[in-house]
Formats: C-alpha cells, structure tokens, sequence
C-alpha cells in the first residue's frame, strides 16, 4: 500500500535523509522527506502523501501534519506548476516590489496567492524576505532568483518558460 | 579592501576546494589536527579575538563556546544559515562562493567543543544555488578527508552535514532551529536550560551564525592581533554590511567594524538619484530606525550604534531617502512579524496580529489619534513578555517609528492622507 503512494526512488531518498540523524530520530527527517515528496507530487501535498511518509518513518501522522502545516513553502492544495515568489519586504518595497506584483497579476490575470486557469503558473503570496536586498526588487521563480527586476525582465523570464 | 569572509568571491570558480586551498584554506584545520592544539587554546584564541556573533546577537563567540557542558556525552554544533531577516543577505553570498570556510570553520569549532556532528541549517528557499553548492563542497572535503573518520590519520572524526528547512523566519531563532531539526514546529523554547547544557536531542549544543563560523578559519590561522586589527578606530574585526534600499549600487560590502556610516553610504554611490537621506535602519527590520543625520557620522560598530538608539543587528542596513513614507514602511514591516509570529506566546501572536491591522487601518485613512496610542501601548505590552525575541523584535520598529517621525504618523491620522506625495 505504502508502496503505491511513495515511489521507489522517493524511499531511497528519504532513507539516505534519515542517515543524517541518530537512528532513533526518525523526526528529523520529516521537513527534507516532504520537501522530496511534494516536489515528487506537482508540488503540493495530501493526507495520503502525509499519512504514508508518517507510516514509513514510524511517526505519528500528527507529527507530519504539524509540519507540514507549519512551514510556508509547503502546499496543501494544488498550485500551477511554476511557483513564483516576490519579496516584498522593507528593501524590495523600497525598489517598488508592490509595482512588480502589480505587474505580474495583470500580465497572469490573477491575483496574488492565485494559479493561473491553464495551470501554469502559482503566484505565491511570499510574506518572507528572500534575502538579496542589494538586488531588489526580486523574485524566485522555482527557487531560481532573478534580481533587479523591470517590466521587461520580467516578461522575458516568464514567456521563457515552456508549456512543457 | 580587507577580505575575509569574501576572500574567495572574486576567483574565479570560488566555491570550488581547489581555489578555497590556494589560497590558504584548510591551513588552520591541518595545524590543528597536526600539533593537537588543546581545545581550550582554540576557544581562549576566538575569545580573545573578540569575534561576536554576526546574526544579530553579537555575543562573544569564544565565550558562548566556553560554557559548553564539560560532560562526556555527545555534543553538536549548529552552523545557522536559516537567514531570513529583512534586509539581510550576507549569508547566502558566504554560501554559494565561500562555502569552505563555512566547513573548516564549522570543523575547527566541533573539535573545539567536542562535538562530532555539525549540522548546516540553510533555510528552505535558499534550496537552489547554496543548497546545492553546499552539498557539492561538503562532498568536495570528504573527498580530501578534511571530514569524516579519523581525519587526515589524526584520529579525529567529524561530520559535517548540510540540512535544509522549509520556510519560516521563526527557525533562525537558535531553539527554534533546535526544534526544527528535531523534525517540529518551529517554537522557540524557554531559557534555561541553555543550549550549551541542554540543545538538540537534549544534547549540549553551540549555535553559530554562518558569518561568524566562516571567520573562524582566518583568525585562527592569522592570528588574534591580525583579527582586531582590522577594525576602524575604537574597533575590532571586520563586518559584512548589506547596503540595501534607495542607493545607487546596493551592495554587500565586507568593511572594518567602526567604519563611519557615510562611508559605507559612498562605497554605494550615495542615495539613488542624488535625493537626500531620510533614515537608516542599521541592522536588519527589527532594529530601530534612525534618522539620516543622526546616523552619517556614526561608526558601525556595536558600541555606537547602542549610543544613538539603535543597534548592528545582523548588518542589514536599510537606507530610506527623502520620498520614503514612514507609515507605509512600518506597516510592510509589522505584516512581516504578524505573519512570522510562531504563535506560542500570546502577547507576540495576538499583539503583532494588532500592530499590523492597526496600521493597515491608518493607512485605509481611518485611523485616529488614539490608534497611535495603541500602537505604543501594544509594543510595550509585547516587549520582553515573550519567550524569544521576536516579540521585541515587533515592537522596536513600531516604537521608533512613532518616535522619530511622529509628526508623519499624527499628519496622517489627522489628514487621512499621507504627508509624502
């Protein structure tokens, strides 16, 4: 059963995970396995997903709701399938990140925390700072940065990414 | 230009091993495994080079090294990678073009503690560049047995090993990161017991910011003379400064610790667009604000920097010119905390939820001259009544806002408007 849920490869990777800790912590290993999980899952998790990474970790499922819950860069909804974050704190505000998000949601038509209809896009509604102030405004587009943004760069690396 | 923590950033291939070796790295770590420098020389060396901690802290590291537990019991060290506070990105450069000085010194303070594990927290959007760099020198310094079982046939064995986390502010707290390691939520635990006694798996742990571990290589093999040398006047040692907001070049700039302000301010080419300074928030978005002219003149060190009301916090330094709209900023700065609040301490998770959507109410054009009132009074409901930092961290801001620039706040609650066009 569990092993119809996670996939082969997806285990071997939690194993080598759990290598990094004591062996009696199985706990430790809950944030990296979903990471690995989620990426594996279109990018977002499920209480299948999360129900089997606690059976197979020996852990309580309550323990990897609690994470998975916590901690913002997990998704418990499905989200398109290119994430982009604009930071928007003090030093990306002050280079006019409100301007850049503006932007994004027009040229998407969405709004912020939205996907777009064909799926291709997730504008994630990033409350923390993603730490490249000098380049401000900036954003990550599947944890890629791009810095010093304009209106142009921003069309040119959004209509760069294939429909695949 | 002194270089430190940023020797290697203009090599070329500067995360590679081969360039980190050429130009003296790993030096400090072999010396020690070769002479068997007793662990305490280590720790009275960083002690006496006066290095402090560079996340925002600045406490002395040698110091906070010396009160791990004697026992014999297992030990761990935490290098903190998880930076995350606004205007902060010192870290992620040490990561992703210095990462083995991040490893040697991570090295040299396990064998100095006594710890056999170090473990690299790098937070989880930093999941692209520094991860994988990370990882890939990691596996570069097994490779030429600098890590690993009985190193270079010393017969001391260390682990390093890189982690990574998912996305919260709250983690760089150091129990907080503790916890998230420990696979749970990030909230921060009472103190004491203190991590040194009581840390991860309950284990005698030391946590170090990445700027402060990547320092460590260079004052052992230089020597403590050299260390505080480096420093501007009064001061000892050396800084990274993430110069952000209105300036021409933004950049980080590694500098003498007592470097004055303004010359910080001209390695950046002055505020964008010739405008004039406004105001400065020196270290990082929990720090207090201060105005421009109070700041030019200043040394950036700890000492000063106390003097005039705020504080060097993480380096962060946030340049705001003439244009800036004080209530708009505190209001973007006070969403940060309300949304990071990790909600165990009712004060931090309902106070910073009220901060906010004060704020945001005087901003809409609705607020009134008592809204300014609770504003003060919440902070100080908030502040030191919480179990970490981050509550006082919510509330600085908001109480040096009002301070500095009350006469922008009362114009706006009065007009309904704000006082900049």
């Amino acid at each position: 059963m569990i092993h119809d849920i996670l996939s082969e490869n997806v285990r071997k990777e939690i194993d080598s995970i759990r290598s990094k800790f004591p062996h009696d912590k199985n706990k430790s290993s809950i944030i990296e396995s979903l990471l690995i999980i989620q990426h594996e899952n279109s990018g977002y998790l499920n209480e299948e997903l999360i129900g089997a990474l606690a059976e197979y970790l020996n852990v309580q499922k309550i323990d990897v709701y609690e994470v998975a819950t916590f901690y913002s860069m997990f998704n418990l909804k499905p989200i398109g399938k290119n994430t982009i974050s604009v930071c928007t704190n003090v030093s990306c505000m002050l280079r006019n990140s409100d301007q850049i998000v503006e932007y994004i949601e027009k040229k998407l038509k969405i709004k912020i925390g939205e996907s777009t209809k064909d799926n291709k896009f997730y504008l994630k509604d990033e409350m923390e700072c993603l730490a490249a102030c000098n380049g401000a405004p900036m954003m990550q587009v599947n944890h890629v940065n791009y810095e010093n943004l304009t209106f142009e760069k921003i069309d040119k690396i959004l209509d760069g990414i294939k429909d695949d | 230009m002194i270089k430190v923590c940023t020797q290697t950033f203009d090599c070329k291939d500067p995360s590679s091993i081969e360039t980190y070796i050429k130009l003296g790295g790993y030096s400090a770590w072999r010396e020690i495994l070769n002479q068997q420098t007793p662990k305490s020389q280590i720790i009275e060396t960083i002690k006496d080079s006066q290095l402090k901690g560079k996340g925002g802290a600045g406490f002395l590291t040698g110091l906070k090294w010396s009160f791990i537990s004697p026992s014999e019991s297992q030990k761990y060290l935490v290098c903190n990678s998880d930076e995350s506070e606004p205007g902060t990105c010192k870290d992620r450069d040490i990561l992703r073009y210095n990462p083995h000085s991040v490893i040697e010194g991570m090295l040299i303070a396990c064998y100095a503690i006594g710890a056999s594990v170090g473990y690299n927290y790098l937070r989880g959007e930093f999941i692209g560049d520094q991860w994988n760099v990370t990882n890939n020198a990691v596996k570069e310094a097994y490779e030429h047995n600098f890590i690993g079982d009985n190193i270079l046939g010393s017969n001391v064995s260390i682990n390093i090993i890189p982690l990574i986390g998912a996305g919260a502010y709250i983690v760089g707290e150091e129990t907080a990161m503790l916890e998230s390691i420990e696979g749970k939520r990030g909230m921060p635990r009472i103190k004491p017991p203190f991590p040194a006694v009581q840390g991860l798996y309950g284990k005698p742990t030391i946590i170090n910011n990445t700027e402060t571990i990547a320092s460590v290589p260079y004052i052992i093999k230089n020597g403590v003379d050299w260390y505080k040398n480096l420093g501007a006047g009064d001061s000892h040692g050396v800084k990274m400064f993430c110069m952000s907001g209105h300036l021409n070049k933004p950049k980080v700039i590694e500098a003498p610790l007592g470097t004055p302000f303004s010359k910080l301010l001209d390695e950046c080419n002055g505020i964008l667009n010739d405008k004039k300074l406004k105001a400065v928030i020196p270290g990082g978005s929990s720090v207090p604000v201060v105005k421009g002219e109070v700041i030019m003149d200043t040394p950036m060190d700890y000492e000063p920097l106390m003097k005039i009301g705020t504080m060097l916090g993480s380096g962060g330094v946030i340049v705001m010119d003439e244009t800036t709209c004080m209530v708009s900023v505190l209001e973007r700065i006070s969403r940060f905390y309300y949304a990071e609040s990790c909600g165990q301490c009712t004060p931090c998770r309902e106070g910073t939820g009220w901060l906010y959507k004060t704020l945001v109410k005087i901003r809409a054009g609705h607020g009134d001259q008592s809204d300014l009132d609770l504003l003060n009074r919440v902070a100080n409901q908030i502040e030191g009544h919480c179990i970490c930092a981050l509550g006082d961290a919510a509330a600085m801001p908001v109480k040096s806002f009002l301070t500095n620039f009350w006469n922008e706040f009362e114009y706006y609650v009065e007009k309904k408007q704000s006082m900049i066009i």
